[in-house]
């Protein structure tokens, strides 16, 4: 490790994780070093599969069913985690090392008040009195910024919003005022604004109260934000390790440098690029360096010696054997020209004074806007904001709306069966989740040729030969026609699902929020994939999203949607530079961003 | 989460044999089965041939009340009872998923009105509606067996069959077959009932099981198509009286009941465990 520190903190040594059963002795994580400093934030990065989990919860000296650690030790006040009685280990958990889950509403009993909740932990763990218990309750929820009266210490977890019950995990995990606190995602799921408060919150308590914390995220541009170091993992090492400016201004691992390729900034629009290929499965790493067979800059010995990570400067380590001579980075890399505003458009969806309702309760409140030919328009906003209720009465998933959806001129009808052949053909969706929608029954042929048969452009073998060609424009070799969805990583769903939309041949795409499920490596590839294929096929699309950063790469003009109304709209870059509403400000500034 | 699993998920057949209670369910049921379909060619004696004295020990299992053998009566008497239970163990099963499948894709007020009517059905007691019919005609007949108990377990696969679909009906693959304008029936076709399987199959052991035994009862009762011919079912009624003299021509009818039971449902547990996570998907 770096410069010997002692004592307090954290520090894991030469931990080795494998996996038990059938492929046993597979290393799913191997020779991770960590140091975390007492009021430290450490960001620990990688896409899934990379081992940023299991390391996590190594932490706490847990592993997954079906895995186990090996080696290693795990060093708290010179203690080893992993060689504790299990009665001490319990003890350390929760007490001294805390852990905040992805999803804290299933962490919540949602049976009991929180109040009751959080009086029962400090029980638990025998912290203050009976008397004192509540008034510390109410401290910690003050801590955290939320309301800590009665009325709140009533409510069970699902009365709360998904921003409130992260900060309640959070306020939780800070009760036994732990050394250690290990965060797993806690932000996946929530909107920008959100996201920012909590990652606020828990920094500042993490300084204040000298805790170490693990950040674990798939997402760079969330620890450039509040990570005082980052470490970069990969295929169950440690790539690169550094401080956060090092990692940002002087990334030395190419993979961080790919990974911070496909990220889009705010400031300005990129290029995005993906990094080919997907993170290897324990088992199926490649010898040698386990990034070679996807960096852009391996050579013959790459595969060969396997790197051992070197310090290049103070405190920044590297994994790569050609660390140094591969030349420099810049954050501006790959930008390129904003979408200019003025050039001229024209109109092929027109959406006039839109309501769309839920039964009886009205979710969209007039909306109005268009969609130029070849032209992406991004409805942007936070959860409940309208923008997935508005492109599914688009796509026609949602029937009960009224208002005027047009299609060059021709009103469209209110749900697919009430549009014609013609219609649903040109006009795709393609959903959120790649995991819920393909048929798992299916197999890629049979789903990507349906479309084609259905709206009669092809069938047969001619009709095979097109969703091969498909398939090769959207970078899937023509080995996975015969595979089922379960076989195929979520990008590579996704791919499948942007080849169905494809074959129907549309004039307009309407992508609802179709990379918040994938890694930001494969948000890149996505993105540039639809890029081209807009530039190639002059495709319209409506892309709905929350991530204002890829809006300024991907769109020419932006709706800022807020509880079912447009309360800013233009081209992207006016927006973005200079926006005129409250609401739009408070996302840019809590959109978290490397630039 | 594991996507890259190209080693992982074999075939689903291979994932069975690795199921002792499949394994064991299905072997019991085969043999039975074989037994049943053979048994009949392979009898010592014909099944209405008086061999010797009413319940004496002579053969393998002894006489019946009429003195026929018991051995052959029993290696024909299951033919019946299995046709008429698969036979209708499938009708119920088509009637019972089609009617839960399409209240499930339809929703709302026609999904009340289905399963409602489902629920009336429900109240009656399984055996009570073929009771009722079988009484009111002179001769039963093996289609009306079939008709009854096939009816009689439709609404209790139905409201299974609702219960899976309704989880498969929301999913996104469903939206976008119907974003395409794909016909109704061929999304239910197409899309949902093959995600329906695994669960669908156990039901269908379950069903087996209880069609077994409930035309195992018609014949005790006495509904059987031909009251001369071998029912296992029938031969409990014929020889009851003698349980305590002659207990072979009770128990061997019991036992073969039994034991196809048991066969038929292990072999649906077996593929229930499997349909759930952690048995594999």
């Amino acid at each position: 490790m770096t410069t010997a520190r002692t004592g307090a903190g954290i520090r894991v040594e030469d931990l080795r994780i494998v996996l038990t059963g059938r492929g046993g002795g597979t290393d799913v994580v191997d020779d991770i070093d960590l140091v975390l400093e007492p009021g430290e934030v450490v960001g620990l990065v990688g896409e899934s599969g990379s081992g940023k989990t299991t390391v996590g919860t190594s932490l706490l000296g847990y592993t997954r069913a079906g895995a186990m650690i090996e080696s290693g030790k795990v060093l708290l006040e010179d203690r080893d985690v992993l060689a504790l009685p299990w009665q001490q280990v319990r003890k350390i958990r929760g007490e001294e090392i805390a852990y905040v889950p992805q999803d804290p509403a299933a962490a919540l009993n949602p049976s009991i008040r929180i109040g009751k909740q959080i009086v029962e932990l400090m029980e638990l763990r025998g912290l203050g009195t009976s008397e004192s218990r509540l008034a510390d309750a109410r401290a910690g929820l003050e801590e955290v910024g939320l309301p800590s009266d009665d009325e709140f210490l009533r409510r069970y977890s699902h009365q709360l919003s998904g921003g409130q019950v992260q900060r309640v995990a959070l306020a939780m995990a800070f009760m036994p005022k732990p050394k250690v606190l290990v965060l797993d995602e806690p932000t996946t799921g929530l909107d920008v604004t959100t996201q920012g408060m909590v990652l606020r919150t828990m920094a500042e308590l993490c300084r204040s109260h000298g805790v170490a914390a693990l950040y674990v995220t798939h997402d760079l541009a969330v620890v450039a934000n509040i990570a005082d170091r980052v470490a970069v993992m990969y295929a169950g090492q440690i790539a690169e390790l550094g401080p956060r400016e090092r990692i940002f201004a002087e990334p030395s691992h190419p993979y961080t440098r790919a990974l911070l390729d496909s990220i889009p900034h705010l400031s300005q629009a990129r290029a995005l690029s993906g990094i080919p290929g997907r993170t290897p499965a324990p088992g199926a790493r490649p010898g040698g360096c386990r990034f070679h067979d996807r960096c852009s800059v391996a050579e013959a010995r790459c595969a060969e010696s396997v790197p051992e990570l070197r310090t290049i400067a103070p405190d920044h380590e590297v994994r790569c054997l050609r660390a140094g001579e591969i030349g420099s980075w810049d954050i501006s890399r790959g930008t390129v020209p904003d979408a200019d505003p003025s050039k001229a458009r024209e109109v092929i969806l027109e959406i006039g004074d839109l309501e769309v309702f839920y039964g009886a309760k009205r979710v969209v409140h007039g909306v109005s806007f268009d969609v130029g030919r070849a032209e992406t328009v991004a409805l942007v906003g936070e959860s409940g904001s309208g923008k997935t209720t508005i492109s599914r009465c688009v796509g026609g998933l949602h029937r009960e709306w009224t208002g005027r959806i047009a299609f060059e001129g021709q009103e469209l009808g209110k749900g697919s069966r009430k549009r014609s052949v013609d219609e649903r053909k040109r006009v795709q969706y393609i959903f959120q989740n790649p995991y819920l929608s393909l048929n798992p029954r299916l197999t890629i042929e049979q789903i990507v040729k349906r479309p084609m048969e259905l709206f009669g452009i092809a069938s047969g073998k001619e009709a095979t030969e097109r969703v091969v060609d498909l398939l090769e424009q959207v970078a899937l070799g023509p080995a996975v026609l015969r595979y089922q969805a379960s076989r195929l990583s979520g990008g590579e769903r996704q791919r499948v699902a942007i080849a169905r939309a494809l074959a129907a041949e549309p004039d307009l795409l309407v992508c609802d929020e179709i990379t918040s499920a994938l890694d930001v490596s494969v948000q890149g590839s996505i993105v540039s994939l639809l890029e081209e294929l807009r530039l190639q096929r002059g495709i319209s699309m409506l892309f709905v999203t929350h991530n204002l950063a890829l809006v300024r790469s991907i769109a020419a003009r932006v709706q800022i949607l807020n509880e079912g109304r447009v309360v800013e709209s233009g081209s992207v870059v006016e927006v973005m530079d200079r926006p005129r509403e409250d609401y739009t400000k408070r996302l840019l500034s809590n959109s978290p961003r490397i630039d | 989460m594991s996507t890259t699993d190209a080693t992982a998920s074999p075939s689903a057949l291979r994932r069975a044999l690795r199921s002792k209670r499949f394994v064991f369910g299905g072997a019991l049921t085969l043999v039975i089965s074989v037994f049943v379909v053979v048994g009949p060619w392979l009898a010592p004696h014909g099944q209405n041939e008086v061999v010797g004295a009413p319940f004496s020990s002579q053969g393998l299992f002894g006489t019946d009340y009429l003195g026929q053998d018991v051995l052959s009566r029993v290696m024909y008497g299951g033919r019946s009872v299995l046709v008429i239970a698969l036979l209708s163990t499938v009708l119920g099963m088509v009637l019972g998923v089609l009617i839960g499948v399409v209240a499930a894709y339809a929703g709302g007020w026609w999904d009340e009105v289905i399963m409602r009517l489902n629920d009336v059905m429900l109240a009656f007691p399984q055996i009570l509606l073929a009771l009722l019919v079988l009484t009111a005609v002179s001769q039963p007949r093996a289609w009306m067996i079939v008709l009854l108990v096939g009816a009689s377990h439709a609404p209790r696969v139905a409201r299974l069959a609702r219960g899976v679909a309704l989880g498969i009906v929301s999913r996104d693959f469903v939206h976008a077959a119907e974003a395409l304008g794909e016909r109704r029936s061929r999304v239910i076709l197409a899309e949902v009932l093959p995600n329906m399987n695994a669960p669908l199959l156990a039901e269908a052991g379950l069903r087996l099981t209880y069609s077994i035994g409930i035309v195992a009862a018609l014949g005790f009762l006495g509904f059987a198509t031909d009251p001369s011919a071998a029912n296992w079912g029938q031969m409990l009624n014929e020889n009851r009286l003698a349980l305590s003299t002659q207990p072979w021509s009770v128990l061997a009818p019991v036992l073969l009941i039994g034991l196809f039971t048991i066969g038929t449902n292990l072999t649906a547990d077996g593929i229930a465990q499997l349909s759930q996570p952690g048995g594999g998907e």
